[in-house]
């Protein structure tokens, strides 16, 4: 796909753009790798691309504009009339000024106060800038305080869990969907199973598990396979992967077999590369699930040059001056806020992804 | 695991017919799973319910004391105000929480321009790291006259707030910021719920006369009900395990007005002097396990008329 050749690097940001240039798939239907088909073609991200497309896949009818039509709770005859108009138009402009209050005020307040100096945030918490601008926070916050440190550690705890997580969800998805051994359906009944026990069951078994772990004799705390492995066992992905795996068309992988395909050949040639949809969606999912984590891995990482910047953001607000703590949350806060930007779209299916399958 | 199922297909099988069915390469596509779930997911879930039973702090041997841990638990005087403190989060959390998602779903699926934009905007507290959200609100509910909430209440003539520093405000505050972190994920699962109201409903609904109003109450919402039941409960069993908040705000305080029964769990467990009491920690844990099993069950019964209809 050709969006992806350009994009230079992090392992994640190739499916997900070629998740982007899909046409609304609803990650499910099985169309599979149906081309760059969006009108907006590759590299028109951002909210030019995003409408251009939006509004072509209106025109051709695509399976969004199919369901909804133009028209909501507010017909169109209710249109026509002016009152309901104005009435519509200002409950739309107050409802955008308190998302943009909601919504942007703290994160703008956060990177005005990132740049601030600390007295300035004390006393007068809501004026702009009223002695200057201090970019040393900034710098100091990265360079003596090292918070690049922890956002290697943070870049390296997200890039294992999203790998580990890939790698159980997509065989296992392939081996309970396409290779259906006998075993299968009581392996998938104990992967769903999971999904009823609530995550602080295993807090504690889980911590004695990383202390003494089975066959390997050593302990995995303050080592980042405490936080990779155990990211790996989500039954959400293992499901998501699963049933588009259900989904795609039987006859292909029939046909591959017939052409001498084993199962491996059939996993790596045909059926990864026409799941790249889901692999984007499940990517998004663990990469942001690795990025909030906090509790498991203040308990398993608890040397500070391993930790992530969530674990020691909380450690350094009594050790830090202000201006240079708010200068630290603000640059853990700009790469999320990034990749949500430039993914956007991605992100928003996937919301609605999880909702449509928690209902 | 193999070998188990071997017999039950055909009477003659061996090693060799096993490999050339196949049988090799779906074990090893299976094997990732099986080995992470295993070891990680399978093995603490039942060791958390023998655990429970046991005494065990790694530093004796772990001894059978049978329901010794829940009856310690049970009887512990702390329990009672930290139950009492996690129904009071998840009260205020659908108060604040639950309604406010809907009403700013249902205005947003009327906007036709630039409906991305506001989507973008409402989903983006969710994409700021939890830990980053709640360290900032701290810095937001400084109690000085001059902390940033304070200055602008003080704009509007309201006189400080004590925020953090009081037992009484203390909750209302950290939900107040749950709030603000959760609220986005939930309008993007009502819009996306909306956008699959059959437009054919209000046609027919204006034929029968009905206003925007009525369209609201008497199709819009009905047709969300599935959606509604799930996210509450959803809403429910997340607020019960609530810990981030109260553990990075308060931790616990001021005067246990905000410790939580996770918080009381991680106690236990993490923060003993004694070396980790993990028997009580998880039969705490198991017993609320099975407290939001049961009211999950119960209110999937109460509600299965309503929602199938």
């Amino acid at each position: 796909m050709t969006s992806t050749t350009d994009t230079p690097a992090p392992p994640f940001v190739p499916l997900g753009a070629t998740v982007m240039t899909e046409p609304e798939s609803g990650g499910s239907d099985g169309r599979g790798p149906g081309g760059p088909g969006g009108p907006g073609g590759p590299g028109r991200h951002g909210w030019r691309g995003w409408r251009d497309r939006r509004r072509a896949r209106r025109l051709q009818g695509g399976p969004d504009a199919g369901s909804t039509g133009d028209r909501g709770i507010i017909s169109i005859s209710d249109h026509r009339r002016p009152s309901i108009r104005r009435t519509t138009r200002v409950v739309h402009g107050v409802l955008l000024a308190l998302l943009v209050v909601a919504g942007l005020g703290p994160l703008l307040w956060l990177l005005k106060a990132a740049v601030t100096p600390t007295q300035d945030t004390l006393r007068t918490p809501m004026a702009i800038f009223p002695n200057g601008i201090d970019w040393q926070n900034l710098v100091t916050a990265w360079t003596t305080i090292h918070i690049d440190v922890q956002f290697l550690n943070t870049v390296i705890v997200a890039a294992g869990a999203w790998a580990v997580q890939l790698v159980v969800a997509a065989t296992g998805g392939y081996a309970l969907s396409v290779l259906k051994p006998r075993y299968g359906r009581i392996v998938y009944g104990l992967v769903l199973a999971t999904l009823f026990v609530p995550a602080v069951v295993l807090l504690v078994p889980l911590y004695l598990t990383i202390l003494h772990p089975p066959l390997i004799g050593t302990s995995l705390l303050n080592t980042f396979w405490a936080v990779w492995l155990p990211a790996g066992a989500s039954a959400f992905n293992v499901v998501l992967m699963k049933r588009f795996f259900d989904n795609l068309p039987r006859e292909i992988f029939e046909a591959a077999r017939m052409d001498g395909a084993g199962p491996f050949r059939l996993f790596w040639s045909i059926v990864l590369p026409m799941s790249r949809p889901i692999i984007g969606v499940v990517s998004v999912f663990a990469i942001i699930a690795a990025w909030k984590d906090y509790l498991w891995p203040m308990l398993v990482l608890t040397v500070p040059a391993m930790q992530p910047l969530s674990v020691r953001l909380p450690a350094l607000q009594q050790t830090i001056e202000l201006d240079v703590y708010l200068a630290a949350l603000a640059i853990s806060t700009l790469i999320p806020i990034a990749l949500f930007v430039i993914f956007q779209r991605l992100f928003l299916r996937s919301a609605g992804l999880g909702g449509a399958i928690k209902g | 695991m193999s070998t188990l199922e071997r017999p039950a297909r055909t009477p003659r099988r061996s090693p060799v017919s096993w490999v050339r069915r196949g049988g090799l390469s779906n074990l090893l596509f299976m094997l990732p799973l099986l080995v992470i779930f295993g070891v990680f997911s399978w093995k603490p879930i039942v060791e958390a319910v023998v655990m429970s039973l046991q005494k065990t702090n790694l530093v004796s041997p772990a001894t059978f004391i049978g329901l010794d841990n829940y009856v310690k638990v049970l009887s512990d005087p702390q329990l009672g105000q930290a139950a009492l403190n996690t129904l009071y989060f998840a009260a205020l959390a659908l108060l604040f929480g639950y309604p406010v998602p809907l009403v700013v779903a249902v205005l947003m699926s009327e906007v036709k321009r630039a409906r991305g934009l506001y989507s973008a905007l409402a989903y983006l507290p969710v994409v700021v790291p939890p830990v980053v959200a709640v360290l900032l609100w701290k810095v937001f509910y400084n109690a000085d006259p001059t902390g940033p909430f304070n200055t602008v209440l003080s704009w509007v003539g309201i006189p400080p707030q004590p925020w953090l520093q009081s037992a009484a405000s203390a909750m209302p505050s950290l939900v107040l910021e749950a709030t603000w972190a959760a609220a986005g994920g939930t309008i993007i699962i009502y819009l996306a719920a909306l956008t699959s109201v059959s437009p054919d409903l209000y046609d027919a609904a204006e034929i029968d006369g009905a206003g925007i109003w009525k369209k609201v109450w008497h199709v819009t919402l009905p047709q969300l009900r599935g959606v509604l039941l799930i996210t509450f409960i959803l809403q429910i069993i997340g607020t019960a395990q609530v810990f981030l908040e109260p553990f990075l705000f308060t931790n616990g305080g001021p005067a246990n007005s905000t410790s939580t029964i996770l918080l009381l769990i991680y106690r236990y467990a993490f923060q003993n002097s004694l070396g980790g009491n993990y028997g009580a920690a998880t039969a705490l844990s198991v017993l609320l396990a099975v407290f939001l099993a049961v009211f999950s069950l119960i209110y999937f019964r109460l509600t299965k008329s309503w929602s199938s209809e």
